[in-house]
C-alpha cells in the first residue's frame, strides 16, 4: 500500500497501523535496475511486524512546520533494525531483548546548573509538555537512513521551563544503565553509560526535540523508549535513547562515541557530505526501502535552520 | 576410517550440495515460496522484502562475505585435518573448498558492483584507493583469480608440482587479507572477525611449525652430509 501524505492530517489519522510496506517505491528502483530477478525479495508483501506496540495512543496537539513530506519509512522498519548497543551490537537484536526494559516508573534527573535540580516523572513530561509531530529524515553514520514521523516537544521548552543558570554552556544527556535489562552492557568495549551532548545553542534549536512516540505510539523500546533526544542535523547516535538525565554544564562534555574512537566520531557529528568517516564515504546514503542510493544533504537537509550555527567553523576539524 | 572411492565421490556431491546452503538460504529467504502457491506468478506474490531484513542488501554482503571467509578457511584447514586424523582422502575435497570461495567472494564482489554500487565506476574507485577495509578486499579477491584458473589438473601438469604449490600460497595472502578486510569495516564490535582470524592464525601457524620442524631437520640432514665429521665427535 502507498502511503499518501496530505498536508494537515497526523500520520496515525491516515495509515493503518502495521500496514506500511512501501513496495511500490522499491519495486520502481528494482525494476530500473533491471535486477529484478535477483531483487524478487525487495517485492513486499504484507507481514505482521515481530514486534508491536502494545501502548496507549499518544495525544497529538500539533504537528511541526520543519516536518517533511518525503515517504515514511514503514514502522516495521523502525521497530527492527536499531542500533542500540546496550542491548545487542546485532541491529535486529534489540527488538527483542530491549522488551526486558522497564520504562515505568521512569525519572529524568534535571541536574547541574540549574535553579532547582529535580527528577521529572516521565508521565508529568508527557503531560506537561503539548506533544507533537515532527517528521523528520534519520541519517545514520553506518550510512543509510529514514524517515520518522516521531512524536514529542521541543528540546527548547523544556530548557526554559527548568531555566539553566547563566554558565550553562552545555547539555549532557545520560542514558540508562541497568545490568539486569541491558545484556549488551556487559560485552564492554563502550563506556557505559552511553553519553551524549549538545552546545546550548543547538539544544535550543526548534529541531532539536525530546521524542516520545512514533507514527502516533508511543515509543517502541528498542528505539528509545520512554524518552529520547532527537537532532536531524546529526548523526543517529547523537540522538541519545532512553535518557535518564539532562545535565546542564559549563564544559564540553566527551560523548561515548568520541571517547571510543575521536578520530571517526566528532563531539559535533553534523551529517556532512564532505567529510568522509576515516574508513567509509559519507557522500551517499540508501534509504531503508530504497534501492539505489542518493546523494546525502549537508546537515541532512536542515541546513536553512542549523548553518548559521556553525558558521566560520572549519566543519573538518569540528566534525 | 577408510573409505571407498565410491564412498568418497558419493560425499562430495552431498558435500558439494552443502557448499551451496548459504547461498540456497539467501535465495530461500529472498523468495520465500509459500507453500499453498503454485506456478511461478506467485512466487513474486509470496516474496516478501523483509525476508532479507530492512536492508537486504547489507544482508546479502554479509552472507557471502561470510561464506567466503569460511570457505577460504575451510580450503585451508584441510591439509591439517588430513594429516592430524590420517585422512589422506580430505584432500580431494580441497579443490571444491577452494572454488567455492572464489564463487562466492564473486558474489560478494558482485554484490557490493551491482547492488550497492549500481556499476558507480567512479564511486568504487574512490572506494578501492580511500577506504582501506575495501582496498584490501579487493585485493584478496584479486588474488584468488589466478588460483581459481589455475585450479585445474592441466593447469597442474601444466605448471608443475612445486611451481603450482608456490603460485597456491597466494591463498595465505587472501586469507590474511580477508581478516583486514573483515576487521577494519566492523564499527564497534570486532568479536566476529577476531573469532576468525583465531581460526586463521591456528591454520598457519601450524603450518609455520611444520615448516620450522622441516626446516631444522633438513638442515641438520645437509650438515650431516656436507660435513659428516662434525656429528661424529672426534675422541
Amino acid at each position: 500500500m502507498l502511503i499518501k501524505k496530505s498536508g494537515d492530517i497526523v500520520s496515525s489519522e491516515i495509515t493503518p497501523k502495521k500496514v506500511f510496506m512501501n513496495r511500490r517505491r522499491f519495486m520502481t528502483g528494482a525494476a530500473l535496475a533491471g535486477a529484478a530477478a535477483v531483487a524478487g525479495h525487495f517485492v513486499g508483501s504484507m507481514r505482521e511486524p515481530t514486534q508491536t506496540v502494545e501502548a496507549a495512543t499518544l495525544k497529538i496537539s500539533g504537528k511541526s512546520p520543519y516536518s517533511t513530506n518525503e515517504q515514511q519509512t514503514p514502522l516495521k522498519d523502525i521497530e527492527n533494525y536499531n542500533n542500540f548497543y546496550e542491548f545487542s551490537s546485532d541491529k535486529y537484536e534489540p527488538a527483542k531483548l530491549a522488551q526486558k526494559l522497564k520504562t515505568r516508573p521512569w525519572t529524568v534527573e534535571i541536574a547541574g546548573a540549574v535553579p532547582k535540580k529535580e527528577k521529572i516523572d516521565i508521565d508529568t513530561l508527557l503531560t506537561q509538555y503539548s506533544q507533537q509531530e515532527f517528521i523528520y529524515r534519520f541519517r545514520c553514520v553506518e550510512g543509510w537512513s529514514m524517515v520518522i514521523p516521531w512524536i514529542g516537544f521541543p528540546l527548547s521548552d523544556l530548557i526554559k521551563h527548568v531555566q539553566p543558570l547563566g554558565k550553562a554552556k552545555f547539555v549532557k544527556f545520560t542514558t540508562k544503565y541497568d545490568q539486569g535489562e541491558m545484556p549488551g552492557l556487559k560485552y564492554g568495549g563502550l563506556d557505559w553509560p552511553y553519553v551524549e551532548g549538545l552546545r546550548m545553542d543547538e539544544a535550543m534549536n526548534p529541531l532539536a526535540i525530546l521524542a516520545t512516540g512514533l507514527y502516533g505510539d508511543e515509543l517502541p523500546k528498542q528505539d528509545g523508549a520512554p524518552i529520547r533526544l532527537v537532532v536531524p542535523w546529526k548523526y543517529g547516535f547523537k540522538s541519545i535513547k532512553s535518557i535518564v538525565k539532562i545535565e546542564f554544564i559549563s564544559d564540553q562534555p566527551t560523548t561515548t562515541w568520541q571517547a571510543a574512537a575521536p578520530g571517526e566520531y566528532g563531539f559535533y557529528s553534523n551529517v556532512n557530505p564532505n567529510h568522509d568517516h576515516p574508513r567509509w564515504s559519507q557522500k551517499k546514503e540508501r534509504r531503508i526501502g530504497e534501492f539505489f542510493k542518493r546523494d546525502t544533504l549537508m546537515f541532512n537537509g536542515y541546513g536553512d535552520q542549523v548553518a548559521s550555527m556553525y558558521a566560520g567553523m572549519d566543519l573538518n576539524k569540528y566534525y | 576410517m577408510t573409505l571407498s572411492n565410491r564412498q568418497i565421490r558419493i560425499l562430495k556431491v552431498l558435500a558439494f550440495v552443502a557448499c551451496l546452503g548459504p547461498l540456497l538460504n539467501l535465495v530461500w529467504k529472498a523468495v520465500h515460496i509459500l507453500p499453498w502457491t503454485s506456478g511461478i506468478g506467485f512466487i513474486a506474490a509470496g516474496a516478501d522484502r523483509w525476508n532479507l531484513g530492512a536492508n537486504p542488501i547489507n544482508v546479502i554482503t554479509r552472507a557471502t562475505g561470510k561464506a567466503t571467509l569460511i570457505f577460504v578457511l575451510m580450503t585451508l584447514a584441510v591439509t591439517p585435518a588430513r594429516r592430524l586424523l590420517g585422512q589422506p582422502w580430505l584432500i580431494r575435497y580441497r579443490r571444491m573448498f577452494g572454488l567455492f570461495a572464489f564463487f562466492y567472494g564473486s558474489l560478494h564482489l558482485a554484490t557490493y558492483v551491482v547492488l550497492d554500487q549500481f556499476f558507480d565506476v567512479g564511486s568504487m574507485i574512490a572506494d578501492i584507493e580511500k577506504r582501506k577495509f575495501i582496498t584490501v578486499g579487493f585485493a584478496a579477491f584479486v588474488l584468488m583469480i589466478p588460483l581459481a584458473l589455475t585450479s585445474t589438473s592441466g593447469w597442474i601438469r601444466r605448471l608443475g608440482g612445486k611451481r603450482w604449490h608456490r603460485l597456491h600460497q597466494l591463498v595465505y595472502v587472501t586469507a590474511v587479507l580477508a581478516i583486514f578486510h573483515f576487521l577494519w569495516l566492523v564499527k564497534f564490535d570486532i568479536t566476529r572477525p577476531v573469532k576468525y582470524g583465531g581460526v586463521l592464525a591456528i591454520l598457519l601457524g601450524y603450518r609455520i611449525a611444520i615448516w620450522l620442524v622441516e626446516r631444522t631437520r633438513s638442515a641438520r640432514e645437509r650438515q650431516v652430509i656436507a660435513n659428516p665429521r662434525t656429528t661424529v665427535p672426534l675422541s
